[in-house]
């Protein structure tokens, strides 16, 4: 909390020197590692995470809840020779830094010799810092937080009779430092900044409560969706729920929306990451060079995006990202390995300890054809738009896909009503191979940006 | 004093030079602005997880933790600061930030601060203490060798264990000064097993509020084989069926129905907003007469039971649902406060750098009085699942989901082939009042529930006897 003065609320909450933070955190560091190889450790790597900020919710025109925060993460992992011990502290204090040296030798005394476990080679370093201008401190005060949030808030409430009530608005502000050093001389230090603004909203109608939501994440507040319409999207939204009711049982095609599009591919990502293939636990063994999406899809890794939720220049062991194709023509290109993970599959690492840094899907069909929202629900002609998935119903082992969903009826390319108490279930590995187009409706609050699926059919398991 | 007490006093305020009579002076400065309650939330932790994969035992951390979280509250309102540092200047910077969410202008002064003794309902053990690094690994050796000896299509085994050790010290502007010692073990193996070109998960797990002494061989091999037991059965699953039909609950983890069904809905939070779809029900039936559900915090050692909670209320037995008619909600001291009642002991928070919301602790529900075969018999059609993954609810709608981890077709009253994992869904408000049957066969779950509410995770536990509801919506793709 040192950073807070008398006058709490006036006092910018992000206020944070960098530099001379940096510089803290670089000779914390350098201790750090001669600590750790004075005790006889052969490789030594440190992360260190800084957070501060605020978040101010208000519910129904009132603050409800004004939080500051202020995390310390600090991690230390030592090898001794292929002997490995973790140790963690939110502690910075040099007493509490020298307890996890000791706790960390200590475990890799037990822990068992593993020949794949190490740093990653020298040789694959980042040596090029790059500018990715992620840190865009707004001055966010208390006040200023308090009057986004309630405006957000208002033009929701104001947008529709039908919301009665809100679960509250919520604008944050954070910055971040992230630290990470290794015993081959690799050492980075990135500040950073994200903020956020977002609305929950409760509609009613004699049916029950229907609850929605809309948010904008963004590294630079310039870049956030205004209030207005966040406020707006977040009534519309919940409104849209209302009169809903389940659909018979039977197999059609689904739309999903980018957020449910998005998890998809997390699941795909997870399936080719180096643990999942390792262990012989994925349903996409032995897919690399092989045909997994159809020919018109492509899925781009851009770790150098200006102001990009996931941009880096260097990955969770020091190495360095590149600009690379994930699936090309719809063909695997790589796998997302680690060192030890490419170790154990006698493989290189691809830069991606920690995962993806920014996905990038384009939009198309079969037919060259760059479809909108509206013009992929028409091709769907009869069918579901999902547009909330619930539950944990995915097996990455075998990619059988069972999730609770709500969403819309659509008959002749029309939407009709809100669907909800429904499942839809399949396998990933079939839903991928069938996705019949990608829209131009692309979201980007998240990493992986991409629009709207239309997938082949699936089960749809109600009534 | 307890010993609990001196001891954490001793732990948190050692180190600061500081006392009570410090703790009331900040209490006492918060109350200086228009503040309903203040409060001050010590907490150290101590984590440590060991791995085994491949056979060797790879990968273990250690993580130490501390800090201190202040809250203020007036009226509906909550400002909340926290600090790493236990020292005062830090203390008063955190409590100033937190009373900011009020205009100054009272002259309260904190009440003698005083605790009732607690009967701890577990060891204050450090469970890490509790077991050598050698001893530590050779249970995760045994747990490998136990789930290969029981099947040779086991490919890969992963087991794991985890020990936590809290301590906390809560002072509070209502005179609450309390404090608890909290211990909390589990181990897990998960089974990758291949035959026939297809390959299976299975996974089972055991914990509680114990040290490691209470892994004895007996559990161990009851932890592999039952790992072992569903990968194999998920290796045969058939297509699960889709859409509407009877499904029969086994005993104990499927209690998991009534944590998202019923429990999330009923914390009071939600109710105090009117945003649950149990909101202004108190008094009418959500259920068939055969359901009697609780919140049980007091139960000796379990997971999800607390001494006392994280504002230090003596944890209690809550009736929730009591023959089908619904009686109670969960409270925290704020939602007690603003809906006029008491908090039943189940203001939680993950730890001092978040806010306590009211939460559950051992969910179950009460034995009836049908044979477990009966209620099996009784369906021509449907699904039986002993075994889930996890679940997930939406309170406003009243929607949720929970996924079978191990299914079985019920055919003409018997148990026949297994069937793949499948989310099933329902709508808390009426799925109770479908329930049928109700076995006389309680049991709780194995100590493994990590429940997630507004990013914060906490341990809980849950628990139900066999239990047919006639109709539930199956997401198969059959």
């Amino acid at each position: 909390m040192t950073n807070l003065q008398v006058s709490v609320s006036e006092h910018p909450a992000d206020e944070l020197d960098v530099k001379a933070e940096v510089e803290k955190l670089q000779s914390v560091g350098e201790d750090l590692l001669r600590m750790a190889k004075a005790k006889g450790a052969s490789q030594v790597e440190v992360g260190v995470s800084k957070d501060i900020g605020l978040s101010v919710q208000v519910r129904n025109q009132q603050v409800d809840t004004l939080e500051y925060n202020r995390d310390n993460s600090f991690g230390l992992t030592v090898y001794f020779g292929h002997k490995k011990g973790i140790a963690t502290t939110s502690d910075l204090t040099i007493e509490a830094l020298s307890e996890t040296v000791d706790a960390a030798c200590n475990i890799a005394r037990h822990t068992q010799e593993d020949p794949c476990s190490g740093l990653a080679d020298a040789e694959l370093m980042a040596t090029q810092p790059v500018e990715l201008e992620l840190d865009c401190p707004m001055g966010v005060t208390a006040e200023i937080a308090k009057e986004y949030a309630l405006a957000c808030e208002a033009e929701g409430l104001n947008a529709d009779a039908r919301v009665e009530q809100s679960e509250g608005a919520t604008f944050s502000s954070h910055r971040n430092i992230r630290f990470y050093a290794n015993s081959h001389g690799f050492s980075a230090a990135v500040p950073s900044s994200r903020h956020s603004l977002s609305c929950v909203l409760i509609a009613q109608d004699e049916q029950g409560m229907q609850r929605d939501f809309w948010y904008s994440i963004t590294r630079d507040a310039e870049q956030l969706e205004t209030a207005k319409s966040i406020g707006e999207k977040a009534a519309k939204r919940a409104v849209s729920r209302l009169g809903g009711r389940k659909i018979a049982t039977q197999k059609l095609p689904v739309v999903v929306t980018p957020e449910i599009a998005r998890g998809l591919v997390g699941n795909f990502c997870a399936a080719i990451r180096g643990a999942s293939l390792y262990r012989r636990s994925s349903f996409l063994l032995d897919q690399l060079n092989q045909p997994v999406f159809p020919e018109f899809v492509d899925m781009q890794e851009k770790p150098f995006l200006k102001k990009g939720l996931a941009s880096s220049w260097f990955d969770n062991e020091g190495i360095a990202t590149r600009e690379q194709a994930i699936i090309k023509q719809g063909v695997l290109q790589t796998y997302l390995l680690n060192s030890y993970s490419a170790r154990r599959l006698e493989m290189s690492p691809t830069g991606h300890a920690g995962g993806l840094h920014n996905l990038h899907i384009e939009p198309g069909n079969a037919n060259n054809q760059n479809l909108s929202f509206d013009e992929l629900v028409k091709q769907m002609h009869k069918g579901l738009i999902v547009t909330e998935v619930m539950g944990h119903g995915v097996n990455l082992v075998n990619g059988d896909y069972s999730r609770g969903a709500s969403g819309f009826w659509v008959e002749n390319g029309e939407i009709q009503h809100f669907v909800e108490e429904i499942t839809i279930a399949g396998n990933l590995k079939q839903m991928f191979a069938g996705l019949q187009a990608i829209g131009t409706d692309l979201d980007y609050r998240s990493s992986t940006v991409t629009g709207s699926w239309l997938l082949s059919d699936m089960m749809i398991a109600g009534n | 004093m307890s010993s609990a007490l001196a001891a954490t006093q001793n732990e948190f305020l050692g180190p600061a030079g500081a006392d009570l009579n410090d703790l009331t002076r900040i209490i006492d400065s918060m109350l200086s602005h228009k503040i309903d309650f203040a409060e001050l939330y010590f907490q150290s932790s101590r984590h440590e997880s060991w791995v085994l994969e491949s056979g060797i035992v790879k990968d273990a951390s250690f993580s130490a933790d501390k800090g201190v979280g202040v809250r203020a509250l007036v009226g509906e309102k909550t400002g909340f600061a926290y600090s790493e540092e236990i020292l005062l200047p830090a203390l008063e910077r955190a409590a100033e930030a937190s009373r900011s969410i009020a205009t100054r202008g009272n002259s309260g002064k904190v009440k003698l601060l005083s605790t009732p003794q607690q009967q701890p309902l577990y060891t204050d053990d450090d469970p890490i203490m509790s077991l050598s690094e050698k001893e530590k690994l050779a249970i995760l050796k045994k747990l490998d060798q136990l789930a290969r000896q029981l099947d040779p299509r086991v490919t890969e085994v992963i087991a794991s264990l985890s020990g936590v050790f809290d301590k906390i010290l809560i002072c509070a502007s209502d005179g609450t000064l309390a404090s608890d010692i909290r211990p909390l073990i589990r181990a897990n193996v998960t089974v990758i097993m291949q035959d026939k070109g297809k390959t299976e998960r299975g996974g089972s797990g055991i914990g509680g509020r114990e040290n490691y002494h209470m892994l004895s061989d007996e559990l161990l091999a009851e932890l592999a084989k039952e790992a072992v037991h569903q990968a194999s059965i998920n290796l045969e699953a058939i297509d699960a069926p889709a859409g509407n039909m009877p499904v029969v609950l086994g005993p104990g983890w499927p209690g998991v129905l009534l944590h998202e069904a019923i429990g999330h809905g009923l914390e009071g939070d939600f109710n105090r907003k009117g945003s649950s779809a149990f909101s202004g029900r108190i008094g009418q039936r959500v259920a068939s007469p055969l359901c009697t559900i609780v919140d049980d915090g007091t139960i000796a050692s379990r997971r999800g039971s607390l001494t006392i909670d994280d504002e230090g209320t003596q944890s209690q037995s809550t009736t929730l649902i009591e023959n089908g008619v619904l009686v109670g909600y969960m409270q925290d001291k704020k939602n007690a406060r603003l809906m006029n009642t008491q908090s039943t002991g189940n203001g939680r928070r993950e730890s001092y750098s978040s806010l306590p919301l009211p939460r559950m602790t051992n969910t179950y529900m009460l034995s009836g009085e049908s044979e477990p075969e009966d209620i099996i018999r009784s369906v021509k059609k449907g699904i039986y699942a002993p075994n889930f993954g996890g679940g997930q609810v939406d309170i406003t709608s009243g929607k949720f989901v929970f996924t079978t981890s191990e299914a079985y077709l019920i055919e003409d009253g018997k148990v026949t082939a297994p069937v793949k994992g499948a989310t099933l869904i329902g709508n808390g408000p009426d799925v109770l009042t479908k329930v049928s049957m109700v076995g006389n066969d309680l049991e709780l779950d194995k100590g493994v529930g990590i429940c997630g509410k507004e990013g914060q995770s906490v341990p809980v536990g849950v628990g139900q006897p066999t239990m047919k509801v006639d109709e539930l919506t199956v997401g198969g793709t059959n």
